[in-house]
């Protein structure tokens, strides 16, 4: 109940604030609680082992699959580590490698998003950030498996949207998920960066505003106060609805799939 | 603007906008009715400058051949979205009277070379060719009417990346338009990107660089990032000709730099070796 009073009173910009919070559970934070097995795998088998994005197999309940998702940390040892969740050009095709591994055995895949946006330096655009990113959405819309998309926290732009086309968008109540900053659009559009909260109002960037707008399936509830209060009960709440969308998605032919997938993205925006 | 920035000191008399083409890439000063008659090349440095879409169409596209689709798809307000200069909907009404387009994508069937193909030409100064969810409708259903008929696809893109005033459903178009062009391929159709100056943000990673062959002209600005945002984030000043077409070869991301006056007749060729 006092989840409700707050989640009310919440401005767009609570919510960007929460999703950024470094309490806030990350992938491994989710992985800890909801999988009772994770084997991580490296490498884009092209440059490097991409930090920023990590993926591996993991076991969910009664279900084995690949999970995949930007990697974040708790201090800042870890972050400089994890890049901040910013991937480069190599996590994406490394996600894209094991992707189409998890494709060839039959296994459905969980993506775990959560980055303020695809790395920007100069090294991630000589390797190609762009084709990267625009090769990973053409690619999982045509892959032959289940994809589950959760969007944890920050669902920064192109570089979230790379690793979330799926036939699930699952969202968390705190999460965000946007095409620029609020800071970004603020600097743009009001030529003062300190308008972000107005950006982040009109942008409509909080789960409540995506589901108005057709753009996930499903609001993941979080724990009262927010999931960095308490992780494990946020990991089990993600676990039970990544659980019925992957048994929920098997009893589909994959071609089905597949097309239900491209009708899905389809029609986002169109109003014919 | 750092073009400005460097006419400030030299010049006497200060070129005006109205009489004078300044070329972003070496800071001549062409007259704007040279710089027309060069088809917006650069005389000093041979950067391959903007063009209408119109402009570009009239240029690839057989005399009399191209018959424009999907001109009822426009944008679409889903946000309602307002900013500090007031409501975007004044703001793309006011950009659709003056231009006469309702996107920024102008699409059509025409002929290259007698050979029925799908064209579509962005148009910067439409919105800065922003990927709204019309602009990104149009290139879905290009791509659906491409494989029903049969005809390859070319797809001149000019944007400065997703547009914003759309929200998360322009960050969808990316999704959208990268499944349709996924789907032609797959069906076996050939699809050509020409990447003209500027593609970057959203469109670059998207449709753009999903090219079966992707070709673009003379110092073209291509890139996911902008310059500003990557210096500030390694706190180093970029190169010129960074993220310029050149450079994009050189890394191994485009085919092929072609000259405008080229352009029609390569990507002719290219579709004769398609066995069209
Ligand atoms: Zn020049």
């Amino acid at each position: 109940m006092a989840t409700k009073k707050t989640a009310v009173k919440m401005t767009a910009m609570d919510k960007v604030k929460l999703a950024r919070d470094p309490k806030r559970p990350h992938l491994l934070d989710f992985l800890k609680y909801a999988a009772s097995d994770f084997e991580e795998l490296h490498g884009d088998r092209l440059v490097s082992d991409d930090r920023g994005l990590i993926a591996g197999f993991a076991t969910i309940g009664t279900a084995k699959c690949l999970v995949l998702g930007h990697h974040k940390g708790a201090t800042v040892e870890e972050n400089l580590e994890a890049n901040f969740g910013m991937a480069n050009p190599d996590g994406y095709r490394k996600a894209m490698r094991l992707a189409k591994l998890a494709e060839k055995f039959h296994l459905p895949i969980v993506t775990f998003v959560d980055t303020p946006g695809a790395y920007p330096g100069d090294t991630a655009e000589a390797r190609g950030q762009a084709e990267a990113i625009a090769k990973s959405l053409e690619f999982f819309s045509l892959l032959k498996t289940p994809v589950v998309v959760v969007v944890t926290g920050e669902g920064g732009s192109g570089g979230a949207l790379a690793i979330a086309v799926g036939d699930r968008i699952l969202m968390l109540e705190n999460a965000v998920y946007s095409v620029i900053s609020p800071e970004g659009c603020a600097g743009i559009l009001w030529r003062d960066g300190a308008k972000a909260p107005e950006a982040a109002e009109a942008l409509r960037i909080t789960a409540r505003d995506l589901k108005n707008l057709g753009v996930i399936d499903e609001i993941v509830p979080e724990p009262e106060g927010g999931a960095q209060k308490n992780h494990k009960a946020a990991a089990l709440a993600v676990k039970k609805a990544v659980l019925a969308a992957i048994r929920e998605l098997e009893k589909i032919p994959v071609d089905k799939l597949v097309s239900a997938r491209y009708a899905k993205f389809r029609a986002m925006g169109n109003f014919y | 603007m750092a073009w400005f920035k460097k006419s400030e000191t030299p010049a006497k008399i200060p070129p005006t906008k109205a009489l004078w083409q300044v070329c972003p890439r070496c800071g001549s000063y062409i007259p704007k009715d040279e710089w027309k008659k060069n088809n917006a090349i650069c005389l000093t440095c041979n950067y391959h400058g903007r063009l209408g879409a119109r402009q570009r169409i009239a240029q690839l596209a057989d005399d009399g051949s191209f018959a424009e689709v999907f001109r009822e798809v426009s944008y679409s307000d889903h946000l309602d979205f307002h900013d500090a200069s007031g409501s975007y909907k004044t703001k793309i009404d006011a950009v659709i009277a003056k231009s006469g387009e309702k996107e920024s994508v102008v699409m059509g069937t025409a002929e290259m070379g007698g050979i029925p193909v799908m064209l579509g030409v962005m148009d910067f100064a439409f919105m800065g060719g922003s990927l709204g969810t019309g602009t990104g409708e149009r290139i879905a259903r290009a791509c659906e009417q491409a494989i029903a008929e049969n005809r390859p696809l070319v797809l001149c893109s000019a944007s400065g990346g997703a547009r914003m005033h759309e929200g998360i459903l322009s960050l969808m178009q990316m999704a959208k338009t990268s499944a349709a062009v996924g789907r032609l391929k797959e069906a076996g159709l050939p699809y050509i990107s020409v990447l003209t100056d500027p593609t970057t943000g959203g469109v670059s990673a998207s449709f753009a660089m999903l090219g079966d062959l992707n070709i673009t002209e003379p110092k073209a600005l291509i890139g996911f990032a902008g310059r500003r945002v990557i210096e500030n984030t390694i706190h180093q000043k970029l190169p010129p000709d960074f993220q310029s077409a050149e450079y994009l070869k050189t890394h191994g991301f485009i085919d092929k730099i072609v000259e405008r006056k080229n352009l029609k007749p390569f990507i002719v060729k290219m579709l004769h070796y398609f066995g069209f």
